[in-house]
């Protein structure tokens, strides 16, 4: 009973966080100088992407874990966050999708991140295309944890070595999460809101994680 | 994993190979399948290419289109095959899962290399190409191959073990394969123009026609080694990656 009285008390919490977070958005920080009110999609779109990724590094964690224990648990929790992670995959790139068409002109136009974030919606997918194909759940757990792990290994080359080649020309500014030079040009107050959004985004995934891993657990473990 | 001493590994490997080319020379299934679809598809690329005169670019990235739907097509038999005549427990008792890895990766190497070394010349002459850097382009042949084996080689042991084999193989691999593609295709790129950008490669055209000497050639392809050098180094780099991963991985995949 007092862990439910919690959850519920950090599910309000997290409510009133994103409100706080979506009016910080668009009435508390100031619209950057160049880019102008088009800039306040940093507040959901990198969000999107950092969550985007660190599910699937919850996934590889979740994999490797059932690779080494052999327990139906990780094999589901490395599903769900797959599958959060999917959902954040597809925000992360409609949202970019439709700030490159008032930004830059076209909504696709190959930029080295836009390439990186279409490969992992691919893997994502060929994850679940895996899964969907294997039907004794042991071997679908280990052969999906494999993929997973393999396909971990080639998303930062993708999200975080690619982009930064001197020799790739990118349409992306100097992201302030994956900056080379680790300097942040933000407005201080922006950078709150920035950081309060990308902590909220964290929660919601946590949150929808633990609901589904709940929800994973009454109906397999207490029957 | 068995506690043997290094060169009983290789041997062992070694063994899963010849064994690999030995019924591949029985049966000729995949190489001429794949051989065969290779030579289509530069057909069809050539043939609907051929009134226009591309760029080293586009070049570059047809070919290596080609390459990585021939390996698509032939890749996934060496473990499909092994499912498909019921001999998996047989290896599965003879040998260790990294010997068998290592023999199955130097299997499609050899294959995929057989491919490239078909497809490659056909390429230079259906697109009427001299490359600028041949030596370059040889390298960027040899390391692409390795790393679609390298990347390709686990992704077919998984596959063997699901269902829809055939389609499952080209959806799981090419993401994993993305960033040694993207780096062959820039390093054949460079190969195919020189160094620089189009416009210097104009400017170093006309010189060397100008100079008509073996010396111009190969300064220009020495640069073109400078310029693809980051690419080759990253496609090893990305080579090596995967049979380490491959590696730690395989068991889980082999004894499921």
């Amino acid at each position: 009973m007092r862990h439910l009285a919690e959850s519920a008390v950090a599910k309000w919490a997290l409510g009133i966080w994103m409100v706080l977070v979506i009016t910080g958005a668009f009435f508390y920080a100031p619209a950057a100088a160049v880019l102008g009110e088009m800039s306040r999609i940093i507040y959901f779109h990198i969000p999107s992407a950092w969550v985007s990724v660190l599910a699937f590094l919850m996934c590889t964690v979740y994999s490797v874990a059932y690779l080494r224990r052999r327990r139906e648990m990780f094999d589901a929790a490395a599903s769900f966050a797959a599958e959060l992670g999917l959902l954040f995959c597809i925000i992360a790139t409609v949202s970019g999708s439709i700030f490159a068409k008032s930004a830059w002109g076209s909504y696709w136009n190959w930029d080295p991140r836009e390439t990186s974030i279409f490969v992992l919606l691919l893997i994502y997918g060929a994850y679940f295309a895996l899964r969907s194909s294997v039907d004794d759940p042991a071997r679908r757990g280990s052969l999906s944890a494999v993929y997973g792990v393999l396909a971990f290994i080639t998303v930062p080359l993708l999200v975080f070595v690619v982009p930064r080649l001197p020799a790739v020309q990118s349409l992306h500014p100097d992201g302030p999460i994956i900056s080379s030079g680790g300097s942040l040009d933000m407005d201080s107050k922006m950078f709150t809101v920035f950081m309060a959004s990308l902590a909220g985004f964290t929660g919601i995934y946590a949150w929808a994680f633990n609901l589904r891993l709940r929800a994973w657990r009454i109906i397999n473990e207490e029957d | 994993m068995t506690p043997s001493s290094d060169s009983g590994a290789w041997r062992k490997a070694w063994a899963v190979f010849v064994k690999d080319i030995t019924s591949e020379f029985r049966t000729r299934y995949a190489l001429s399948a794949v051989l065969l679809f290779a030579v289509t598809a530069l057909a069809v690329v050539s043939f609907s290419v051929s009134p226009y005169s591309l760029e080293p670019d586009a070049q570059s990235a047809f070919l290596w289109t080609v390459l990585f739907f021939s390996a698509m097509t032939g890749l996934a038999r060496s473990f499909v095959r092994e499912e498909e005549s019921r001999t998996v427990l047989a290896l599965r008792l003879s040998a260790a899962p990294d010997d068998v890895y290592l023999g199955k990766l130097m299997f499609n190497a050899a294959l995929q290399g057989a491919v490239a070394l078909v497809v490659v010349p056909l390429f230079l002459v259906l697109m009427d190409i001299t490359p600028v850097a041949p030596g370059v382009l040889a390298a960027s042949a040899a390391l692409g191959t390795l790393a679609l084996a390298a990347s390709s080689t686990i992704v077919a042991a998984i596959v063997s073990k699901a269902k829809s084999k055939g389609a499952l193989f080209a959806v799981l691999a090419f993401p994993i394969s993305v960033p040694g593609l993207a780096s062959a295709v820039r390093s054949t790129t460079v190969a195919l123009r020189g160094a620089g950008g189009a416009g210097t490669a104009v400017a170093v055209g006309v010189a060397g026609a100008a100079a008509r000497t073996t010396g111009v050639a190969v300064a220009r392809s020495a640069s073109a080694m400078a310029a693809a050098r980051g690419d080759l180094l990253a496609l090893t780099a990305y080579s090596v990656l995967m049979i380490a991963a491959s590696l730690l991985l395989f068991d889980f995949v082999w004894n499921e």
